[in-house]
């Protein structure tokens, strides 16, 4: 037994050596198919590198008073749908998540209200608003009726999952005292995942309105219509001021939804 | 939660009088904005066409069904681009946004007054611009096409990657730093060894979250011209062949299905 040395070795992630090596191979194969499968025209992006750097100058600078009213008037459309469309989304959402909560619905109403919450995950709001602009009509109202419905899949699937990790013992509590279910959920239920619900609702305000910039641009109006319009008339410097806007909106919607919910916590 | 006399028996009550009309003005505050904001969502829309919603989708479903089977074939290759621009894209974004969460983040960033604000820009700035708005954007710089998507995709995960993982380094464990602090590493060594072993769970799931999402938003990109099934959606809707729409539709709803189920199982075999 002469000295030995002994060397440290950091751990591998994947414990495994044969799945260590079957995932690296798998990754780089992937790779190779994409490279191979995949047109890239470089031919095309050398000749939009200078073009790209007209397009750029073009938005310089900023031109936010020639369509002042227009921006003014999308902003202000965004936020009324963002706004309703929170609201009506959340009304409808709350029954929804009860009855996707595995510890308060029954079998069929569960796989029912997943049915919704798969259905309204599955599309992307600009798919969504595609087909609620072609039935409904070009305007507020149909984006609004995306965003409520987009918002139907985000907020019942986490408000769901934190109603089943509620306490047990509070909502039988409640039970105990012969409450009927109303009762029961209001006071049993509801007070346990308040927090969570008011943090949820003012993280879908932020998003609602995030994607309201970009569901106008199928028609369905708010400040998306204003942007792609300025596009559409080549005038970039409008579509600067549009996206210096949104950019900041989003930043103080953003900014105060995190300060309410870390108050809130 | 008081309890309130009257005359000779007792009533429970959740909350107090103060309490109970703080909510009265709250509820009516709150229907008062949405009655408000409604009305003037009412005055801009034609309500002619959304009473007549019901009739355009019982003709649209008749034009949809039954979906053209054949065409699934045609859009092999457009799927597959769409998976390619969400994977290669999730991973552009990620690997750029690690340096700009170790500059952004508290307690690893280099200066506190220049650098990290400006990294802190970079993330909302990139969070604030939806994917759809960026592909606009891309695809009049380098023309339309999957490098379009890619970079969209990446340049919107930036953000998401970002913040997610600046906050994971702001809550690691001091303790475990200074203990390789105190066998004489560099800051390299610090870093590989004393933090990136506490945030790489925190990495692998955000990377598999964003890539989750990125999907779905990789169906949307092709609508602006930037590659992927949304190429062929925009196409056909634009032919009103709804027949082949409802196929594309159908095989998002799978392609999204089979990206939950994945994520879903690496992320059982991690936690």
């Amino acid at each position: 037994m002469k000295d030995k040395k002994v060397i440290w070795e950091r751990k591998p992630l994947i414990k495994n050596k044969l799945l260590r090596i079957g995932l690296i191979l798998l990754i780089s194969t992937y790779l190779i198919s994409v490279f191979l499968t995949t047109e890239i025209d470089w031919q095309r992006i050398l000749e939009g590198i200078p073009r790209g750097k007209n397009f750029i100058f073009a938005f310089f600078p900023p031109d936010f008073i020639t369509r002042s009213d227009e921006i003014l008037a999308g902003i202000f459309e965004s936020l009324w749908m963002t706004i309703v469309a929170t609201i009506v989304g959340i009304i409808i959402s709350i029954p929804v998540s009860l009855g996707a909560a595995k510890n308060i619905a029954p079998k069929f109403v569960y796989f029912f209200s997943r049915g919704i919450i798969a259905l309204s995950r599955s599309f992307q709001e600009v798919i969504l608003a595609i087909f609620f602009v072609k039935l409904m009509g070009f305007g507020p109202f149909a984006g609004m009726v995306t965003l409520s419905f987009s918002t139907i899949g985000f907020f019942a699937k986490l408000l769901s999952e934190d109603i089943e990790e509620i306490s047990k013992s509070q909502a039988e509590a409640i039970k105990s005292t012969g409450s009927n279910w109303f009762q029961w959920i209001n006071y049993g239920v509801q007070p346990q995942v308040m927090p969570r619900f008011i943090g949820l609702s003012l993280y879908r305000l932020d998003i609602n309105f995030r994607e309201s910039a970009v569901i106008g641009i199928v028609g369905g109006g708010g400040i998306g219509s204003t942007l792609n319009t300025a596009f559409d008339r080549y005038e970039f410097e409008i579509a600067a001021a549009v996206l210096i806007v949104i950019i900041s909106i989003v930043m103080i919607v953003e900014y105060t939804s995190s300060h309410l919910r870390k108050l809130i916590k | 939660m008081p309890i309130i006399k009257q005359k000779d028996y007792k009533t429970w009550k959740k909350f107090d009088r103060k309490r109970d009309l703080l909510n009265w003005i709250c509820w009516f505050l709150g229907t008062l904005i949405f009655s408000l904001c409604f009305g003037l969502i009412s005055s801009n829309t034609i309500w002619f066409y959304v009473f007549d919603s019901h009739n355009e989708a019982l003709d649209l479903l008749g034009r949809m069904i039954p979906p053209e089977t054949n065409y699934f074939y045609t859009l092999i290759k457009p799927i597959w681009d769409t998976l390619n621009i969400a994977t290669i894209g999730t991973t552009i974004g990620t690997l750029i946004a690690i340096p700009l969460a170790f500059l952004s983040a508290n307690n690893t960033t280099p200066s506190k007054k220049f650098i990290r604000p400006l990294a802190l820009f970079c993330i909302v700035s990139s969070r604030s611009i939806n994917s759809v708005i960026w592909a606009l954007l891309l695809v009049a710089v380098v023309g339309p096409g999957v490098l379009a998507g890619i970079i969209a995709i990446g340049l919107r995960s930036i953000g998401f990657c970002g913040k997610l993982l600046y906050e994971a380094i702001e809550e690691i464990d001091e303790n475990q730093i200074e203990a390789i602090e105190a066998t004489g590493a560099n800051k390299a060594q610090i870093m590989t060894f004393g933090i990136v072993p506490q945030i790489l769970p925190a990495f692998t799931s955000i990377s598999i979250y964003r890539w989750d999402i990125n999907i779905r938003e990789a169906t949307v990109v092709g609508l602006v011209g930037a590659g992927g099934i949304g190429i062929e959606l925009d196409a056909q809707i634009g032919d009103l062949a709804w027949a082949k729409v409802s196929v594309i539709l159908l095989t998002i709803v799978v392609a999204v299905v089979f990206s939950e189920w994945i994520t879903a199982k690496i992320r059982k075999a991690i936690i």
